[in-house]
């Protein structure tokens, strides 16, 4: 059970060692490889998109494949790029800064990830089995109750069982941050970062289950003939607008918290100055995370709720930019008169600020119900969005994947490389999105598959498509970033940006029992509080003593591997009964492996202290 | 505290189900999952609510409930939840025993509740042809009162592989918490029924 042994293993047992592993850093590992292939899978998919919009009347792919394009591109990335990804911050990052050897439930850490992982490969494999879902990323009903394909069901599928996985995963860390943090850290000297991690989990915890019924209500009505979206059987189209939304709306600051959480550690550290009202901070996540769950009716003001909906809507939307005012206020303070370093962390969070302030602007603007009847559906909300969406938590965790790579990897990106990433990637972005607020303004609806010739959205949305190649430069530079990195750079120092947080006072990569003693927590920037009193490490608040370790398991995967055989079965039963089998096959598998994981008693084990003391950290 | 400590049943603290991290962890953990859960049922009773004159030509809800059924389901259910209270009372005194006397009261009346809810189903389907599919109605009733009788029927598997799993070797720090969460999550069930009496069959019958 050493670090030791697992460095002079062969592939299979490499393998064998991520299927089974209940560490919160490898999982971490497994979020961000699956969530940046999926980054990669709808990258191309947006790029296939504005190719076909490079110009007037263009016939690069067909109608049919571009609806199924532009539904999957909103649906990779938002639950099957940016989820993931984030959730590999928050694995990496806040167990270490709270001190913390693991999260509360390892088992289900790992159980979280294969369902997402599963979930998405159901979701893909759409594209391979009859076609991909083709009724937008929001699935609107009758639209996605009546598309003829298989496509939606695999939506229905591909999201009911990632979801689960993320709900797992959002309890799993309320109940770290609520139980596991380190003596002497109490609610108001946690760092930001767990702070917006915190509000997250309880977001998630809150949404998700919306998006569960209205899942099931779509599955049940595609797959087993309830009517409930069946106007003609007195159902009720609006219902899925609503549940999609009470969901959906708390879900963009799912997304975009956790990289509020990353700015602010950015912020303070590369200013050496502690965050600037880090209470108001805190208090701003709160009320956003409050307020986000009283606005999603504001997409759906031309739905006909009626002007006094409306009008609460559009007030309670216009409200969230207060609290976030606030933050942005507060990152600008950071940095006023701080020691600041243009890092590349630095540089996204830097760029971040005006790009996020402009998605701020056009929110607000679309916030005011009566308008909204002229943006609604036009690119002047695809801009809006990506503004929030890429200049928001794309920058965000490009930032916090510069920032936290040695504490994950064990070597710091190159800088020159992430700079040369950073600059085509932000021109590129603005290029893109910019003028396509000026396409919306000027009439140009979105979601569709052409437009014609002489209506002046020719040159608009040719420097849109060239932006996008911009954007691409920037990811491909980045990816060759990490390559060149970990074959050439030489090992990273337990604290290479001289940081703040208890994530930087133990080593890079950390050990897999994160501390060999739990640390003393004495306020907030718990290690920089010991830096600037001349320490070199954390007061230990325990003696050396016994580390109790949970054993790793494949229970996990074999769970969510049922319920990806189940799905095909859930799927493809509708043509024919005999592929209710799989249904049975595949919860057999399900329940039986939850069966088993019950009557298996799973104690964990003990690294004994005099290993801890000869080891010295390597154990 | 070493494996062996917690797996000795000879050693139980007052309130055993919180005495270790783990069995913390799970008591925090469990009442989240239930904060999700109740959105969940929340949704479904939304969309009930929004459905429930949907009836398109069928039976509507007045003329299917009949209020007796459903008050004996409801008493069953009630009295499931107290005889869980005390299985949980005689864990707390480290009274083996006892606790499963009362935990298997409890699965009996489980089963009971059980059994009348698939005859109303029945009833409904074959007397009335009020079904899952005949209208909006139908699909929302069935959804609501179904996801509710699913949660019925996991926790009584549940409980009833704890006993089973545990018959042998009684309580200890390990698997108190899973008794506690495992009433918890019939008290949580017992707590929905009393909306869906509410909702659907008193206000469906008056409303």
């Amino acid at each position: 059970m050493s670090t030791a042994v697992a460095q002079k293993k062969g592939f299979g047992a490499f393998m064998w060692d991520y299927l089974t592993t209940v560490d919160h850093k490898k999982i971490a590992h497994l979020y961000l490889v699956a969530g940046g292939l999926f980054f990669l899978l709808g990258g191309l998919e947006a790029m296939i998109i504005r190719i076909q919009l490079i110009k007037p009347d263009n016939e690069f792919i067909s109608a049919g494949l571009y609806n199924e394009m532009i539904t999957m591109h909103g649906t990779t990335m938002i639950f099957l790029a940016a989820m993931p990804l984030l959730f590999a911050l928050m694995n990496a990052v806040v167990p270490l800064q709270i001190g913390a050897r693991d999260v509360a439930f390892p088992f289900l850490n790992s159980l979280g990830f294969w369902l997402f992982f599963f979930g998405g490969v159901i979701l893909n494999c759409s594209w391979f089995m009859g076609g991909a879902p083709d009724a937008g990323w929001t699935a609107y009903a009758p639209l996605s109750t009546t598309s003829p394909s298989h496509g939606v069901d695999f939506y229905v599928m591909g999201l009911q069982i990632s979801g689960a996985g993320t709900l797992i995963g959002g309890i799993n860390f309320l109940v770290t941050i609520v139980n596991m943090r380190a003596p002497g850290m109490s609610y108001m000297r946690m760092p930001l970062f767990t702070w917006t991690i915190f509000v997250t989990s309880t977001l998630i915890l809150f949404a998700f289950p919306a998006l569960t019924v209205g899942l099931f209500l779509m599955m049940f009505d595609r797959m087993f003939g309830s009517v409930f979206f069946d106007v003609a059987a007195g159902g009720n189209v609006i219902i899925w607008e609503h549940l999609f939304w009470i969901f959906g709306h708390p879900e963009v600051y799912i997304l975009i918290l956790p990289v509020f959480g990353v700015f602010s550690e950015v912020f303070a550290t590369f200013s050496k100055k502690r965050l600037f009202g880090y209470s108001a901070m805190v208090f701003a996540t709160v009320l956003i995370g409050f307020l986000g769950f009283m606005v999603w009716a504001h997409h759906m003001f031309t739905t006909g709720m009626g002007p006094v909906a409306n009008s609460i809507f559009a007030v309670t939307t216009m409200a969230i930019a207060v609290p976030t005012g606030i933050k942005i206020f507060n990152w600008l303070f950071t940095m006023w008169g701080g020691a600041i370093r243009m890092t590349t962390a630095m540089l996204w969070s830097v760029a971040f600020i005006p790009t996020f302030t402009i998605g701020g602007m056009t929110g607000v603007m679309l916030a005011a119900a009566a308008a909204d009847y002229q943006y609604h559906d036009t690119y002047f909300v695809v801009a809006h969005f990506h503004y929030v969406i890429v200049g928001g938590v794309v920058f965000g965790i490009f930032a916090a994947l510069h920032y936290w790579w040695p504490k994950m990897f064990g070597k710091v990106l190159n800088e020159k490389l992430g700079k040369w990433a950073f600059w085509p990637f932000f021109i590129g972005f603005h290029l893109t999105f910019f003028i396509q607020h000026f396409l919306g303004l000027m009439g140009m609806p979105r979601r569709y598959w052409k437009f014609l010739d002489g209506q002046g959205l020719e040159t608009g949305n040719l420097i849109s498509t060239i932006g996008a190649f911009f954007m691409a430069l920037g990811v491909i530079i980045f990816v060759w970033n990490i390559i060149y990195t970990h074959m050439k750079e030489p090992k990273a120092s337990a604290d290479p940006f001289d940081g703040r947080t208890l994530e930087w006072s133990i080593p890079s990569p950390p050990p897999f029992y994160n501390f060999k003693q739990t640390p003393l927590v004495r306020g907030l920037d718990a290690l920089w509080i010991e830096k600037s009193e001349g320490k070199k490490a954390m007061t230990p608040a325990e003696p050396l003593g016994d580390i109790h370790m949970p054993y790793g398991s494949i229970i996990p995967f074999v769970m969510s591997l049922g319920l990806f055989i189940a799905g095909f079965g859930f799927i493809y039963q509708v043509d024919n009964p005999v592929w209710l089998s799989l249904v049975f096959i595949g919860m057999g598998i399900t329940l039986g492996s939850m069966f088993v994981r019950s009557v298996k008693d799973d104690l964990g084990y003990h690294i004994h202290k005099e290993d801890l003391e000869k080891g010295d950290g390597q154990l | 505290m070493s494996n062996e400590d917690i797996l000795n049943p000879k050693q139980m603290p007052h309130e055993p189900e919180k005495a270790t991290l783990e069995g913390k962890n799970k008591f925090v953990g469990f009442w989240f999952f239930l904060g999700g859960e109740t959105v969940l049922f929340a949704s479904l009773f939304g969309t009930y609510l929004a459905l429930n004159d949907s009836t398109a030509g069928g039976p509507g809800t007045e003329e299917l409930f009949g209020l007796e059924l459903v008050f004996v389901m409801t008493m069953l259910l009630l009295t499931s939840s107290l005889t869980s209270v005390y299985a949980m009372y005689h864990m707390k005194n480290n009274n083996f025993s006892k606790m499963m006397v009362w935990l298997g009261v409890t699965v009996a009346l489980g089963l009971c509740f059980l059994g009348f809810e698939i005859y109303e189903f029945y009833h409904y389907i074959h007397e009335y042809e009020f079904t899952f599919r005949s209208s909006a109605l139908g699909s929302a009733f069935y959804t609501l009162v179904g996801f509710h009788g699913g949660h019925v029927l996991f926790g009584l598997l549940w409980i009833m592989t704890l006993m089973g799993r545990n018959a042998k070797r009684g309580l200890n720090l390990y698997n108190a918490p899973k008794f506690y969460i495992a009433s918890l999550y019939w008290h949580f069930i017992d707590v929905v029924w009393v909306f869906i009496f509410t909702v659907v069959y008193l206000m469906g019958k008056v409303g």
